[in-house]
């Protein structure tokens, strides 16, 4: 058996221990590649910092699960930090019942950090049922649709919602989601209320929503842990943040991987092309 | 001390899904059961607890407004699947929902999938972005245009969507395979920082 044919019937828990390989070995001898800035990400990050401290509120949808945690995690807490760093009254809430602890964890997270006071600099109102009801809901009235925040308080009782009736009092939704929740604020809240929006979504999903940038439906948006690295630098680089980079730490494994997909893909084709043109000769 | 056990188990569970790498065996079989009971139980929970309590329990037993036993009545119709005899019941409910949402959606998404998309096909200035993104367009509409058989100007056109359908499922297939060593890279942050503390 020639290296040719040995290449194409290789056992694939070599190729899953290689990539294992490949994701641990960086965390221990990080590389330190580069970053660069998008320009999807930097008009989310440009657009925050635009917003006058104490002036209209972000408005924070954490519509995702814990598997997807690893890539949209860490766009939560870059962008949190990023709000309650400038002082801009944030209101969090999720249309995915498995995001509420996800949810929970992240405003809390973030808040401590800047030394926020829950209920005055900012909210968490958790999750109601009725993806469509709910947002078009908070266009008429966010108080009738959840009435009170995660924890059971009456939102009157909250001076942060004192003058927050309403999409007028938001300055920018950020939907990052796991799923296609994106699409439905873009439907409801964007078509209908005019409601400015950016997302943070899984990488799979990101190519899916390029036409949407392309119109400008979304501000910007930010695609998987790259989107979360930039988010990450772009906190940092402006003082905001001196926290653990978890994504970009992890961008080291994932570029390091890549290369060794690309080398599988051309090995396996190599093999491939070869493989069939020795058995076209032996015909 | 919570904390601790919570660690232990998050990790020796993701080492079970991953025991599935080497070969199906029931420990993988147990923590995908797992997964899915857990799921399935939060769910049941979190919607009893967030839905007909406060949206339907409430309203009705303190509140008095008994219009809502109308919704009540119409939910309760899909359990009518349950007997064969009845089970033509639960069509009310699903009509209802389907006729709502589709009043509800159908002028949403047509602004903003359609109207919106096309807009955006409609370029002010020439750039090599807007001439590329317009040739694209309109040559993978035509490789969808199956009214005529592909030769001709029609045939190179929707040869050139081929190409552009190729491009897209290349850039999809990227994201997903950084998608996908994304988690891994999680999890593998997760095993050798809160599990075995190894790296900062």
């Amino acid at each position: 058996m020639n290296w040719l044919a040995r290449l194409s019937n290789i056992d694939r828990r070599m190729i899953f221990v290689l990539i294992g390989a490949a994701v641990i070995i960086p965390f221990f001898r990080p590389l330190w590649l580069p970053v660069h800035v998008t320009e999807h990400v930097k008009n989310v990050f440009d657009f925050i910092e635009s917003i006058p401290p104490d002036g209209q509120a972000v408005l924070v949808s954490m519509d995702y699960s814990p598997e997807t945690l690893p890539e949209l995690y860490p766009m939560n807490l870059a962008i949190l930090r990023h709000c309650f760093a400038r002082d801009v009254r944030v209101v969090g809430m999720t249309l995915d019942p498995r995001g509420i602890g996800i949810g929970e964890m992240a405003i809390k997270t973030s808040a401590d950090e800047y030394g926020k006071q829950y209920g005055e600099d900012y909210v968490y109102l958790g999750f109601r049922p009725g993806i469509v009801a709910v947002i078009l809901g908070i266009g008429e009235d966010i108080k009738r649709v959840f009435g009170t925040d995660n924890y059971g308080a009456d939102l009157d009782s909250l001076p942060v919602m004192a003058h927050l009736t309403n999409y007028d009092d938001i300055s920018l939704v950020v939907t990052l989601a796991s799923s296609t929740y994106p699409e439905s604020w873009i439907s409801y809240a964007n078509s209908r209320y005019h409601q400015l929006i950016a997302c943070g979504v899984t990488a799979v999903m990101a190519a899916d929503f390029y036409p949407w940038l392309q119109t400008g439906q979304f501000i910007g948006m930010l695609g998987g842990l790259k989107g979360a690295s930039e988010y990450e630098l772009l906190v940092e680089n402006a003082g905001y943040s001196r926290e653990r980079k978890t994504a970009t730490i992890g961008m080291d494994a994932q570029s390091v991987v890549h290369v060794l997909i690309v080398l599988f893909i051309v090995l396996g084709n190599i093999a491939y092309f070869a493989s069939r043109r020795s058995a076209g000769g032996d015909a | 001390m919570s904390e601790t056990v919570g660690i232990w188990i998050a990790a020796l569970l993701t080492l079970g899904i991953f025991s599935f790498l080497y070969k199906d065996n029931p420990l993988y079989k147990f923590c995908e059961h797992l997964f899915v009971g857990i799921s399935l139980g939060y769910y049941i929970a979190y919607y009893y607890h967030n839905g007909v309590i406060p949206k339907l329990y409430f309203p009705l037993v303190r509140q008095h407004n008994y219009f809502y036993i109308i919704p009540a009545f119409l939910g309760f119709l899909y359990f009518s699947r349950f007997v064969r005899k009845y089970a033509y019941l639960s069509r009310w409910p699903m009509a209802f929902v389907l006729g709502a949402g589709s009043g509800l959606s159908v002028p949403a998404i047509i602004q903003a999938r359609i109207i919106r998309q096309m807009q955006g096909t409609m370029i002010d200035t020439i750039t090599f972005s807007s001439i590329v993104m317009v040739v694209g367009v309109l040559a993978t509409l035509s490789y969808f245009f199956f009214s005529r058989e592909h030769k001709g100007f029609l045939k190179i056109a929707s040869g050139m969507g081929i190409v552009y359908i190729m491009v897209g499922f290349g850039a999809t297939f990227g994201y997903t395979v950084m998608a996908r060593v994304s988690l891994l890279i999680g999890r593998a942050q997760f095993l050798l920082k809160d599990w075995l503390g190894i790296i900062d």
